[in-house]
């Protein structure tokens, strides 16, 4: 490849390469004309080409709103054919430009229909924010809806973008109370913070957007333009001084000899020989070298994304983090956070979801609502569940230890998204706050650790699903399957199977009454101590009396036993035959075979009745799930992908 | 230790989707379709698990009406990488003859390159797709996910979208649906040719201005790239100094005139440049909102 020979245009490469990146959003409510503003900004920093241009008058003959022979600028920014015909925008759009001194990231959100979904997806990687406010409308309760979100999404640099200034008469005195106002409610979120800048413009004619505005009656604002704020804001704080953290990604063997530890570093900076911990296990390291394609560095820092090597053979895995030795993360299973639900399906406190939190999962679930953010009036309500767009403080609680640091102090360390374990749905987003100690744990862990209490921790209720019948009536296979549709919803189980606890606990037993009787109370003995322990238990025995069923149900509370007779003719049994027994006690070789040479009870009022003969353990199995679902025993996300 | 620029970031912001992929999917694969974005994404896939090699496969949709700089490119890049190429044709449209000059681009592409690469990626079982796609190359693209979620139909919702916050891409689908992954969601154009000049990577020459033969067709000039492409009466292939902004299948992509012949001119022209580089492509001009509707019929 040739290079060029002209060392100015060299020159120019070098700076264009080098310039920093500025990510921010925009938001407004419906007219504010955000999107105007954007297509502004983008028309004047010449990110638009010709053929761009023309298909943009093309547009804004056919569809647009801005009068005759006028661009509609907001036709650049609003991309799919369904949201131009509706004249709506319904999700995040990214729009770039660059000037020569900045390149930059604007994530566009619409100001209306779920605002708060796409609001937080903006602001979570935004390092500043644009407020729309109409100068005619004032600081309305969106504005502050906005403002409360930027906060809490903690955004650290928030201008106010007054627009329609022309439509005011550029009259100072809107400009001076939309300025106080927004000082006013920004000091009522967090009395430390400065209030925002508001910049009166017209992003329609461009007054005050890139360039100054020459109007006259617009001389009294001697403020900066907006470009000129997006241009002079320091860019990324990037943790560049705090203490060293990398989410472990991918772990890198390409052979027995190297094992390198990818990830991005989250903060801080590294060097070859640094002391590191890796939590949550907290073992410890020294880092040996920090390999890219390009060579090895002799320094990373927060941003970059590098391989590391340690000196020693530590067993390390994707969702471990390599800290800092001196000021590792925290580590803990439970934590306080504040949590935004971005779904239609709702929250449920003690529902096991999955927590995404950095690079780790951990099975998580909210023990707690302590209350609900009224965004409008910053308030705090009780509530029993979240629904879309709602904002709550709760209470975490997860299945296994994670590294992490307060949302506060870094936000890629303290961030988190829940996710649907059936649907995969991307369910809600949350900060964490603090990791509770043990003592300010006291006010909501359960006193006595019983069975409800186990329960509680696992998310749904305990009990057991009796499988009885004749041998080969389908028992086991349908208990199978429903133990794996169970497994998938997130529902811990055992399967009991009378052949496999006769290999083991009885054995020494064998098929007398006597014995049998035996054979039954031990597996409602041992049925009830897992039910106890939180676990729905799925028994599979022939359990041919009905007084040893009864018996197996008073070991349990009311509810908590379902009888389910999977019944099939005997002829149909012996076809079957999957263990040969059949054919065994026709032949005299087993005396006493239920059904042949023993009595079968059949049950009187079974919780679920299942003929074997007439449908496929498949659909028998999902009609147990059914009944389940349909009595309240357990409670089910709904079916199907999102 | 200076800032980092916004091509350190926009690499360090793919390797880290990369990485992620290879880390949440079964079965991922790279589509690399030889132009400059994945020259770029493939470099990035190298990067990211240096020392060894990419974790997955490479695929090459083809549609054999690509340019043919653009396959001996594709097989000399392979041999230098050492890598091994998967190349997928939709065999029933090589049987029916299906071609942009007989059936029109919008029959062509949706058979060879819609379906197609839905055929292999049912064939081979891949549950993530890594294309090079950019959010800035074109309207309906600005809303697109980092991770894209796919129907077991292969179909883009919009509504089934999940929301990306902060870093977290959610991967996880049940079997059958698949993602989309598009590590250079937030380059721009000439962020690709900054990063191209910077890491001084090989691209096709096709990119480069040469005298070549070119026919002027409904207003975009066409190269004659082999006798498969009809003329037209009256139609005289002109020797003319051209170069190609985006390359696909070459009775569907228009040259510009041009004489940027390094990576440098290219970037200097870019920079003074007054059309955007989807310009050439045809397909996009088939209906307002065209790429949407293909978009949800699975194409990239």
């Amino acid at each position: 490849m040739s290079v060029t020979s002209d060392p100015a245009f060299e020159a120019l490469l070098k700076e264009r390469e080098n310039r920093p990146l500025l990510r921010f959003l925009t938001c407004g409510s419906v007219d504010d004309g955000k999107s105007t503003l954007i297509g502004r900004l983008l028309y004047d920093c010449q990110a638009l080409f010709d053929d761009q241009l023309d298909s943009l008058k093309a547009d804004s003959a056919r569809f647009g709103t801005t009068g005759q022979g006028a661009l509609d600028l907001a036709l650049l920014v609003d991309g799919l054919a369904s949201e131009r015909e509706q004249g709506i925008t319904i999700d995040v759009a990214w729009r770039y430009f660059s000037t020569p001194r900045r390149a930059f990231i604007v994530a566009d959100t619409p100001g209306h229909e779920q605002y708060t979904r796409n609001m937080v997806t903006g602001a979570s990687t935004a390092r500043a924010a644009v407020v729309l406010v109409d100068a005619r409308k004032g600081l309305s309760t969106q504005t502050r809806r906005h403002l409360a979100l930027l906060h809490l999404m903690g955004v650290p640099d928030v201008v106010l973008a007054v627009n329609k200034m022309d439509q005011v008469g550029w009259d100072e005195t809107v400009h001076a109370t939309i300025q106080a106002e927004a000082a006013a409610f920004s000091l009522q979120l967090d009395g430390t913070a400065p209030a925002p800048l508001a910049i009166p413009l017209c992003a329609l004619s461009g007054d005050n957007v890139c360039t100054r505005t020459g109007l006259a009656e617009a001389a009294w604002y001697t403020g900066p333009t907006l470009l000129e704020w997006l241009e002079n804001l320091p860019v990324a704080r990037d943790a560049q001084d705090d203490p060293f953290r990398l989410p472990v990604q991918y772990v890198i063997r390409p052979d027995s000899s190297f094992r390198g530890f990818a990830g991005r570093i989250a903060a801080g900076r590294v060097r070859p020989g640094d002391a590191v911990c890796v939590l949550p296990s907290g073992q410890r390291s020294t880092v040996a070298r920090i390999v890219t394609f390009d060579g090895d560095l002799p320094e990373a820092v927060a941003g970059q994304s590098v391989t590391l090597t340690l000196a020693d053979e530590i067993d390390i895995t994707r969702g471990d983090m390599l800290c800092a030795a001196q000021e590792p993360a925290g580590v803990s299973d439970q934590f306080s956070a504040r949590l935004v639900w971005l779904s239609d399906t709702p929250l449920l406190p003690q529902r096991g979801y999955l927590m995404r939190l950095g690079t780790a999962t951990a099975g998580a679930r909210v023990m707690q609502i302590k209350s609900r953010t009224d965004i409008d009036t910053l308030g705090e309500r009780p509530a029993s569940t979240l629904g879309l767009n709602d904002i709550a403080r709760v209470s975490l609680s997860l299945d296994r230890p994670l590294a992490f640091d307060p949302y506060s102090e870094n936000r890629d360390t303290g961030s988190f998204i829940l996710i649907d374990r059936h649907t995969n749905e991307t369910l809600g987003c949350g900060m964490l706050d603090f990791a509770y100690r043990r003592a300010e744990n006291i006010h909501w862990q359960p006193l006595k650790v019983d069975a409800p209490a186990r329960e509680a921790l696992m998310g749904h209720r305990s009990g057991v699903l009796w499988f009885t019948g004749l041998s080969g009536a389908g028992k086991s296979t349908i208990a199978d399957r429903l133990e794996q549709k169970l497994h998938h919803l997130g529902i811990h189980t055992m399967l009991l199977d009378g052949d496999n606890v006769r290999h083991g606990l009885n054995r020494d037993l064998g098929f007398t009454d006597a014995d049998r009787v035996e054979n039954i109370r031990r597996f409602s003995e041992v049925a009830r101590l897992m039910a106890d322990a939180g676990l729905l238990v799925l028994v599979s025995v022939i359990s041919p009396f009905r007084a040893e069923r009864t018996m197996a149900r008073s070991l349990l509370p009311e509810g908590r036993f379902l009888e389910i007779f999977v019944d099939a003719p005997l002829e149909v049994c012996e076809e079957r035959d999957p263990k040969g027994l059949y054919r065994k006690a026709r032949a005299g070789q087993i005396p006493n075979l239920t059904g042949i040479g023993s009595v079968y009870e059949p049950p009187e009022a079974p919780d679920l009745h299942l003929e074997s003969h007439r449908a496929s353990a498949e659909v028998l199995a999902d009609r147990v799930l059914d009944h389940l679902e349909r009595t309240g025993f357990l409670q089910l996300p709904p079916q199907g992908a999102p | 230790m200076p800032e980092l620029t916004h091509l350190d970031r926009l690499e360090s912001e793919s390797i880290h989707i990369l990485r992620e992929t290879a880390a949440q999917f079964r079965n991922p694969v790279l589509l690399y379709s030889i132009g400059k974005d994945s020259s770029v994404l493939l470099h990035l896939a190298l990067k990211a698990f240096y020392p060894g090699k990419p974790p997955f496969r490479l695929m090459h949709v083809d549609t054999l009406w690509k340019f043919r700089d653009m396959i001996a490119f594709r097989d000399r890049r392979m041999q230098e990488l050492g890598l091994d190429l998967l190349v997928h044709v939709n065999e029933d449209g090589r049987r029916e003859g299906v071609s942009p000059v007989t059936h029109g681009s919008a029959v062509h592409t949706d058979i060879m390159k819609t379906v197609a690469l839905r055929q292999a990626l049912d064939t081979w079982g891949f549950d993530a797709a890594i294309g090079g796609a950019r959010r800035d190359e074109e309207k309906s693209r600005a809303k697109e996910r980092v991770f894209s979620f796919r129907t077991a139909a292969h179909r883009w919702e919009p509504r089934a979208q999940r929301p990306e916050l902060w870093s977290l891409y959610n991967g996880r689908i049940a079997p059958g649906e698949s993602i989309r992954v598009f590590p250079l969601s937030n380059w721009t154009e000439l962020d690709v040719w900054l990063y191209i000049a910077r890491e001084n990577l090989p691209v096709v020459p096709l990119y480069f201005a040469a005298p070549r033969p070119v026919v002027e067709r409904d207003g975009a000039l066409i190269l004659v790239d082999d006798d498969r492409l009809p003329l037209r009466p009256g139609e005289v292939p002109a020797q003319k100094q051209v170069r190609f902004r985006t390359l696909g299948c070459y009775p569907l992509t228009g040259a510009i005139e041009s004489t940027a012949a390094t990576v440098p001119d290219i970037i200097r022209e870019m920079m003074a440049a007054r059309t955007s580089e989807r310009q050439g492509r045809i397909i996009d001009r088939d209906g307002g909102a065209s790429m949407e509707a293909k978009k949800q019929e699975g194409y990239f």
